[in-house]
């Protein structure tokens, strides 16, 4: 099998890969010699299936996901649909403002509707989300875990907002729109979810 | 330039002379007194009562050791925070006496910086480094990034030394506990399974310590305790030290406080460096653990990028973030 490695993390190597004649992404979990085997082992099988269930579950809730194709826990392998879209990150800045918002609220929604049934991403930036044929797709649910409290919803969107703020600091001024799209979709109190960001960035090491 | 620095943050009293050569931190001498508590952890005031007792018979020495005279002193530097108030005061107490005394300026340093700056001014070839801070106290990743010397990653509850501290202090090993622990663990290749908690580039490890003690009580053998306790910090402390390291793009990693020295910690981060084709550093043990000569150079550093202090401004700050420090010496 021919790979052709898109990315390579800390963690994990995303390749373009063959799965039963289609072309398809596959996120391999890097085995890392510098801790023990039994450690590696339960961390790659523990990541890989809770990521894996985290991407089906979103799917459910009707937040745009890539299709799972397989799980392979003992090799750390979750294979998916390669979605052939733009990264977030790299179209939001030459957007039309009217677009952009329109996006931005769309991302909002998505992530609402990923709080209201306690789905914590965990790094949501605007280099894990794709935008194909209109739908914003989320990927890398790598830290991610299920959660009901406020405060790792806020920690959720707060780390957005600190994208926001790095990569697109000209229009960060979208983390608005952002929160208007979520206040529209997710069932709990919006508002609290506001008060713990501000609490949160209050709270923070460089503030 | 030859610069004095005194370092009192917690259980160590440091002197610590250095001068610089094209650049580079050249220690004259670097002496060290620590406090060892009869029983339990560090009492601030006992510890502070220990400083005092030895800061005067220290900077003599080192000033007879070092074959100096007090005149050939161009700056005094002392450590301004993060750590405990009455050792903090004390090393204070002592720097700006000395300054006054000799009609030489003051300068207060960050701690926590020091410890990454005497990496760059003494290992060969250490020149933007992920630091993996590893104390009793403190347990961050420090990178340059935007200007200043920003946290990427720490503890949310105790520090790693702290932690294997206590664990030892539970079990009956005596402080440290962590050259101990070291020690037992070479004796065993048996791992229990313990509590891995790595949030984003965070680190906890008090559910880790329950779980070692609960092991403790049920009577399973000792080593094997030790063994599986670094075996998982240590590999949550390399985890985060690889993201931290992968989300600055930076090629160079160095180990700093007193925890760096245990081999097994040194060895995961060489062997995570080498995969990511990266370059790792350790400086030798004398300026890892709590020191003198690391608050010295980075006085230093602070005083030649136009920085002063008066002695009003001496204040201490137990709350010495990492980041609150300006950072005029690097571009």
């Amino acid at each position: 099998m021919v790979k052709k490695i898109l990315y390579r993390g800390a963690e994990a190597e995303i390749c373009l890969s063959k799965f039963m004649g289609k072309t398809v992404v596959q996120k391999l979990r890097i085995k890392k010699t510098y801790r023990i085997r039994e450690i590696d082992a339960l961390l790659i099988a523990s990541r890989t299936k809770e990521e894996a269930k985290l991407i089906a579950e979103s799917r459910t809730h009707g937040v745009s996901v890539p299709i799972l194709y397989d799980v392979d826990l003992v090799h750390g392998i979750i294979t998916m649909e390669y979605l052939a879209g733009k990264r977030v990150k790299d179209i939001l800045n030459s957007l039309e403002e009217t677009e952009r918002k329109r996006i931005c609220q769309k991302i909002g929604e998505s992530i609402a509707r990923l709080h209201n049934h306690d789905i914590v991403h965990g790094d949501i930036t605007t280099s894990n989300m794709i935008l194909l044929d209109n739908r914003i797709y989320f990927i890398d649910f790598g830290l991610g875990c299920k959660n009901g409290e406020m405060e790792a919803k806020g920690v959720d969107l707060h780390v957005l907002m600190e994208a926001f703020e790095s990569t697109h600091s000209k229009y960060s001024h979208c983390f608005t729109y952002v929160f208007e799209g979520y206040k529209k979709q997710f069932h709990g109190d919006a508002s609290s979810v506001m008060k713990k960001i501000d609490d949160i960035v209050r709270r923070g090491r460089y503030r | 330039m030859i610069c004095l620095g005194i370092e009192g943050t917690a259980h160590s009293i440091g002197v610590g002379l250095i001068k610089d050569v094209n650049k580079t931190c050249r220690v004259l001498i670097n002496l060290i007194k620590t406090y060892k508590p009869e029983k339990g952890g560090i009492h601030p005031r006992e510890a502070a009562n220990h400083h005092a007792a030895y800061i005067a018979d220290l900077i003599r020495d080192s000033i007879q050791k070092a074959k100096v005279d007090f005149n050939d002193i161009d700056l005094i530097a002392f450590s301004q925070g993060p750590g405990l108030g009455p050792c903090l005061r004390t090393a204070a107490t002592a720097a700006r006496a000395l300054s006054l005394t000799l009609e030489k300026p003051l300068i207060g340093v960050n701690h926590c910086v020091a410890h990454l700056e005497i990496g760059r001014g003494t290992v060969k070839g250490c020149l933007d480094p992920v630091l993996l801070y590893v104390s009793g106290a403190n347990t961050q990743v420090i990178a340059f990034a935007e200007g200043k010397y920003r946290v990427f990653g720490e503890t949310l509850d105790v520090g790693i030394g702290n932690c294997l501290d206590k664990f030892g202090r539970a079990v009956g090993l005596e402080f440290p506990c962590g050259p101990k622990i070291e020690e037992l663990a070479k004796n065993s290749t048996h791992y229990l399974s313990l509590p891995y908690s790595i949030k984003g580039m965070d680190i906890a490890f008090s559910g880790l310590l329950t779980a070692a003690e609960n092991y403790a009580q049920k009577g399973k053998r000792l080593e094997d305790i030790c063994y599986s306790m670094q075996e998982t910090t240590f590999a949550m402390l390399t985890e985060v030290t690889e993201r931290a390291m992968a989300h600055t793009e930076k090629q160079e990693v160095l180990l700093g406080g007193g925890v760096a020295s245990n081999k097994r910690l040194q060895k995961m981060v060489q062997i995570m460096a080498t995969d990511r084709g990266a370059k790792f550093f350790v400086p030798s043990r004398d300026l890892c653990v709590d020191n003198g000569a690391m608050i010295a150079w980075l006085g230093f550093l602070t005083y030649q990028s136009g920085q002063r202090m008066s002695i009003d401004e001496s204040i201490i700050n137990q709350r010495f973030r990492t980041d609150m420090m300006e950072v005029h010496w690097r571009g």
